[in-house]
C-alpha cells in the first residue's frame, strides 16, 4: 500500500484551464483532428496527443534542433509552434518520410555514413536535411554546415551527417 | 564465412533511430499517465520557511503538489542514497528530503497534473518563502581554502629542489571552466504504476541496476517491486551514470498517485544536476638543457559541493607519460554551496592532461625542442607511480603517424610565422592517456534450433555502440550471420552489468559475450556427442568452432554437425546459457590507452574569431571492434574537445550563486559549421595481455589531449598563451 500526499484541493474558486480548440492537421499523410489548448506547442502535439514521438524535445526553446519537422515542406522548430496556429497545415515526421518500408535516401545514408551515435538529434537533422534539399541553396560542404547549423549534435557527428547529406544529394 | 569483429559494421540499432522507433525514456505513452514538473530553489543556501502550494492546487487539472511536507516516505539514512557511484566521502543529496537548500536549482516541489502544460503553468503558482544564509560559489575567491583530498602517487625524490635547480623551468596556471554535459536528451522518467505497489522505471540512465538498487534503498522496495529500463540513451557522457533526482521524484510521485508518471527536466533544470567541475591546475616543470624532465610539480584544485567530496585523477597522468626523477602530484578540493560535480567525458584526464600538455608545450618553446622530439625524449616506457611496464604502449606510433598524417614536419616552429591569406595559421599538438578497466559483467544467450541467437545484458547503449559490438561478437563466436542476432540491452532484469561508464563497456560486455558462447558451443559439443555415429564423437572442446550455423572441428568441414541438427537430435529447442566474464589477475601491469592529437587553427586577427580547421587524432587502444563505430567515437570526441577549447563555459552570478547561462543557447557547444576536417587514425597494437579479446575502450581517450593541442595552436598562430578556458577571442584580442 503506497502512502498518499496530504495535500488535498484547497477552499477557493478553480482556477479553469484554457478551453480547448479544435485543430486539423494532415500528419505524415493522415487526416487527424483533434481538441488542443491554445498553450499546447506542435511538439507536444505530436508527441504527448500523437504518440509521434520520432520528433524530440532537447531544449522547448528553439535552441536545439531536435524537434524540426517538416510543415508544408518547409523546416521549422516544432516546439516554437502553437498547434492551433498551425490549423490546415501538412506535417511531415521522421516516421512519414520511409515509403512502404522503404528508408528515405537520408535515412539510409545517415545509417551508411555512421551519422549518429545517440540517436537523438537524429530526427531532427534528417528532416532539417529534407527541407535544406528542397531549399536548393547548399551546394557545397561549406554551406551545408552553415544551414546545419541549426541542429546541435553533441555526440560530435557532424561530419558524418555533411557527408550523409551529400550523399542523399546525389540519389 | 564471414566475420564481424573488426570490420567497419553500421549500427544494428541504426534502423530504429533514423525512423523515430527508437524510444526513450520520456516517449513512452500510457493510458492514464500523469505528468510532472518540478519547482526548484532560487537561493543557494538556507531553508525553506514555508511552501505554499494552494494556487498550483486550484488549478484545473492539476491533481497533487508533493513537497518535504507532505512526499511519500523515504529512507532516513545516507546508506540508502549511495549509489554504485556516489564520492566516498559526503553524504549524497535526498531530493524533496527536507527544508535545506544546499545548492541553487535544487528540487524543492512537484506538480502532478493531467497534461505537461497544466503542470508546467502550475509550477509557477507555487510560492516560496526562504530563510536565506551566506554562501560560497566562486572557486577562485575560495582557493585558500582548498584542502588535499588525494594523492595520485607518493612523492619522489625532490620535486621543489630538483625544480630550482633546474637548466630550464616553467611554471604556470591554467583554468579550465565549469562544463555541463548537455545530452541532447532531457533528463526524463517515465514511471509506470504496475499495481500493488510495483514499478517499472524508464529512465535515462547510463545504469539500470544503479538505479534500480538506489530507488529500492531510498524508497524501501523489494527488488522484484522496480523495474528499470533505458533501452534507448539520447546521450549523457556521464551525466546519467548517477541516479539523478527526476527519477526519485517521478517514483514518489507515481506513489502518491497510484498512477503511471512521467516527469521529464527543462534543459535550465539540468544546470542543477552534475558537471565538470571548473578547476586550477597549477604546473611545474625543471628539464635539463638537453630536454628531459628532471622535476614535476602538478598541482588541482577542484570546486566540489559542500555535502559530498568528488574528486577524480587530475594528477596522476605526468607518471605514465614522463620520466622525471623528482615528482609531486595532489588534488585538493574546495567546498562551494553547489550541487556535486560529476564525472564528464574523460573525468581528470581531460583538465589535467590539458594543462600538462599545455606545460609541455610552454617548456618545449623555452627548450627550443620540437614538441615531439620533447616528448619523445621524455618518454616513458613503465608507469612510474607503481614502476610497472606497461601491457602495451604504442605511443610512439602515434606520435609518428599523427605527424605524418598532419604534415608536422613542414611546420615552422616560430610563432605567428604561418598565414593563409588575412588568417594566421596555427598548428599545436598534445598526448592524451586514459585507463584500460574492465569490470565483472553478464550475458545470456538464448540459441534457438533455427540459428537464431538472442543475447542479453543490462548494460546502457549510450550511443557509444554496445548494441552492435555485442552482435558482433556474438555473431563470430556463433558462428551466425549478424542479422540473426538481437540484442536486448537496458534493463534491469537482465544479467549483471556496471554502469556504461569509464571506457570499460567494450571489452567487458565483449568478454561477457565470449564466455557465454563458449558456455553454449560447450553444450552442442555435449548433445553433438551423444548424436549416433557422431563425427565430433571424438573432438574436444578446444578444437570445434562455431561456423555457418555448423559445429565443426577445426576447418575440416567433414566433421561438422549443424545446429539444427544438433537440436533436433538432443531433443531441445533452445539452448541457454548465462555466464559472467572473468578476467586474469595482473598486478604486475599497467592498463593504459594513448593517444596523439595534432590541430591547426586559422585565426582572424582583427575579430579573434578561431576555427579549427584540421585535427589528426590517432589512438593506441589495443584491438578496434568496429572501425566505424570507433571512428565515430572519436571524431565525436574531437568535437567534445574543440567545444571545451573554444566554447563552453558554464557562468555563475556569483552574488545569487546561480548559474547564467542555463540554456543551449548562451552555453555555446560545437555546431555543425564548428566543425571541418577531423582525422580519425588507429594504430595496430595488439595487446595480449590485458584481455583475451585484447580491447581497451574508447569512450574517453578520443577527448583527452584535444584542448591542449588547440591551445598550443593558438599560441603557434598568435604568439598568445590563453591558460583560460575556453579560448574565447576576447582573450585572444585583449
Amino acid at each position: 500500500m503506497a502512502q498518499t500526499s496530504t495535500a488535498s484541493r484547497p477552499a477557493g474558486d478553480t482556477i479553469p484551464a484554457p478551453g480547448k480548440i479544435s485543430v486539423s492537421l494532415t500528419v505524415n499523410g493522415a487526416q487527424r483532428k483533434l481538441q488542443v489548448a491554445p498553450w499546447t506547442t506542435l511538439l507536444d502535439t505530436l508527441r504527448d496527443y500523437l504518440d509521434l514521438t520520432g520528433s524530440k524535445k532537447g531544449c522547448d526553446h528553439g535552441q536545439c534542433g531536435a524537434c524540426t519537422v517538416l510543415v508544408d515542406g518547409r523546416r521549422i522548430n516544432s516546439c516554437l509552434a502553437l498547434a492551433v496556429m498551425k490549423d490546415g497545415a501538412t506535417v511531415t515526421t521522421v516516421e512519414g518520410l520511409a515509403t512502404d518500408g522503404a528508408l528515405h535516401p537520408l535515412q539510409q545514408a545517415f545509417i551508411d555514413h555512421d551519422a549518429f551515435q545517440c540517436g537523438y538529434c537524429t530526427p531532427g537533422q534528417i528532416c532539417s536535411a529534407a527541407g535544406l534539399i528542397a531549399e536548393g541553396k547548399a551546394q557545397s560542404a561549406d554551406e551545408i554546415r552553415e544551414l546545419m547549423s541549426g541542429n546541435i549534435c553533441r555526440c560530435g557527428a557532424y561530419p558524418n551527417i555533411v557527408a550523409a547529406i551529400q550523399q542523399a544529394m546525389k540519389s | 564465412m564471414q566475420t564481424y569483429v573488426g570490420t567497419p559494421t553500421s549500427r544494428v540499432d541504426g534502423r530504429a533511430k533514423v525512423t523515430g522507433q527508437a524510444k526513450y525514456a520520456g516517449e513512452f505513452n500510457l493510458p492514464g499517465l500523469a505528468y510532472g514538473h518540478v519547482v526548484v530553489s532560487s537561493i543557494p543556501k538556507g531553508r525553506i520557511k514555508r511552501i505554499d502550494t494552494r494556487q498550483a492546487l486550484r488549478l484545473e487539472g492539476v491533481l497533487d503538489v508533493l513537497t518535504h511536507e507532505n512526499r511519500p516516505r523515504m529512507a532516513g539514512t545516507d546508506r540508502a542514497y549511495k549509489d554504485d557511484v556516489a564520492p566516498e566521502k559526503g553524504s549524497p543529496f535526498r531530493p524533496l528530503y527536507d527544508d535545506r537548500i544546499m545548492f541553487n536549482g535544487q528540487p524543492i516541489a512537484l506538480v502532478l497534473a493531467e497534461d505537461w502544460d497544466t503542470a508546467q503553468f502550475a509550477a509557477s503558482l507555487v510560492q516560496v518563502e526562504y530563510e536565506k544564509a551566506p554562501h560560497v560559489t566562486d572557486l577562485r575567491a575560495q582557493r585558500e581554502n582548498a584542502f588535499v583530498t588525494k594523492r595520485p602517487s607518493k612523492p619522489r625524490g625532490n620535486a621543489s629542489k630538483a625544480y630550482a635547480a633546474a637548466d630550464v623551468r616553467h611554471e604556470a596556471e591554467y583554468l579550465i571552466a565549469t562544463e555541463h554535459h548537455n545530452p541532447m536528451e532531457l533528463f526524463a522518467s517515465t514511471v509506470v504504476w504496475d499495481g500493488d505497489g510495483k514499478l517499472t522505471v524508464y529512465d535515462k540512465t547510463q545504469g539500470v541496476q544503479n538505479v534500480q538498487q538506489y530507488l529500492c534503498g531510498v524508497l524501501n522496495k523489494k527488488p522484484d517491486e522496480v523495474r528499470v529500463r533505458s533501452p534507448f540513451v539520447g546521450g549523457a557522457f556521464g551525466s546519467g551514470l548517477r541516479p539523478q533526482y527526476q527519477v526519485v521524484l517521478a517514483t514518489l510521485g507515481a506513489l502518491a498517485l497510484e498512477r503511471s508518471v512521467r516527469l521529464v527536466l527543462t534543459r535550465a533544470q539540468m544546470y542543477g544536476l552534475g558537471y565538470r567541475p571548473e578547476t586550477i591546475e597549477r604546473l611545474a616543470l625543471g628539464a635539463t638543457a638537453g630536454g628531459t624532465l628532471d622535476a614535476i610539480t602538478h598541482e588541482a584544485i577542484a570546486m566540489t559541493s559542500q555535502y559530498e567530496d568528488f574528486a577524480r585523477n587530475d594528477t596522476g597522468w605526468a607518471d605514465l607519460l614522463y620520466k622525471s626523477a623528482n615528482t609531486d602530484l595532489v588534488h585538493k578540493l574546495v567546498r562551494l554551496d553547489v550541487s556535486t560535480p560529476a564525472d564528464m567525458r574523460a573525468p581528470g584526464a581531460a583538465t589535467g592532461v590539458f594543462a600538462l600538455e599545455c606545460a609541455m608545450d610552454e617548456i618545449a618553446v623555452a627548450l627550443k625542442l620540437d614538441p615531439v622530439e620533447l616528448r619523445l625524449r621524455c618518454y616513458s616506457d613503465r608507469d612510474q607511480s607503481e614502476d610497472l611496464p606497461f601491457t602495451s604502449k604504442k605511443l610512439r606510433e602515434c606520435y609518428r603517424q599523427g605527424a605524418q598524417a598532419f604534415g608536422w614536419e613542414k611546420r615552422n616552429p616560430a610563432p605567428r610565422a604561418m598565414h593563409d591569406g588575412s588568417e594566421l595559421v596555427g598548428w599545436g599538438m598534445a598526448t592524451g592517456v586514459w585507463e584500460a578497466l574492465q569490470m565483472p559483467t553478464a550475458a545470456r544467450i538464448v540459441l534457438t534450433a533455427n540459428g537464431h541467437a538472442e543475447v542479453s545484458c543490462a548494460a546502457s547503449d549510450i550511443g557509444t555502440g554496445t548494441y552492435t559490438i555485442m552482435a558482433q561478437v556474438a555473431a563470430d563466436a556463433l558462428g551466425l550471420p549478424i542479422e540473426n542476432i538481437s540484442i536486448k540491452l537496458g534493463d534491469s532484469t537482465l544479467p549483471q552489468a556496471p554502469v556504461e561508464g569509464g571506457s570499460w563497456m567494450a571489452a567487458s560486455s565483449a568478454h561477457a559475450v565470449g564466455t557465454t558462447a563458449d558456455a553454449v558451443r560447450k553444450e552442442l559439443l555435449r548433445l553433438a556427442k551423444k548424436m549416433p555415429g557422431s563425427p565430433l564423437a571424438d573432438a574436444k572442446l578446444d578444437e570445434v568452432v562455431l561456423a555457418d550455423g555448423k559445429l565443426m572441428a577445426g576447418q575440416d568441414a567433414t566433421r561438422a554437425v549443424s545446429i539444427a541438427d544438433i537440436m533436433r537430435a538432443g531433443e531441445v529447442e533452445r539452448i541457454t546459457q548465462e555466464k559472467t566474464n572473468s578476467f586474469k589477475e595482473d598486478s604486475a601491469h599497467a592498463r593504459n590507452a594513448h593517444s596523439a592529437v595534432f590541430a591547426e587553427v586559422k585565426i582572424d586577427e582583427q575579430l579573434g574569431v578561431v576555427r579549427v580547421t584540421r585535427v589528426v587524432n590517432v589512438v593506441a587502444a589495443g584491438r578496434i571492434l568496429n572501425a566505424k563505430t570507433a571512428h565515430s567515437q572519436i571524431m565525436g570526441s574531437v568535437v567534445g574537445g574543440i567545444g571545451m577549447a573554444l566554447h563552453e563555459e558554464t557562468l555563475f552570478d556569483h552574488r545569487f550563486g546561480r548559474i547564467m547561462n542555463a540554456n543551449i543557447a548562451e552555453y555555446h557547444m560545437p555546431v555543425n559549421a564548428d566543425v571541418h576536417d577531423i582525422k580519425v587514425i588507429f594504430v595496430d597494437e595488439p595487446d595480449e595481455l590485458i584481455n583475451p579479446m585484447g580491447i581497451k575502450g574508447l569512450g574517453e581517450i578520443g577527448l583527452v589531449g584535444v584542448a591542449a593541442a588547440i591551445a598550443n595552436a593558438v599560441y603557434h598562430a598568435t604568439g598568445k598563451r590563453v591558460r583560460d578556458l575556453p579560448i574565447t577571442l576576447d582573450k585572444i584580442l585583449s
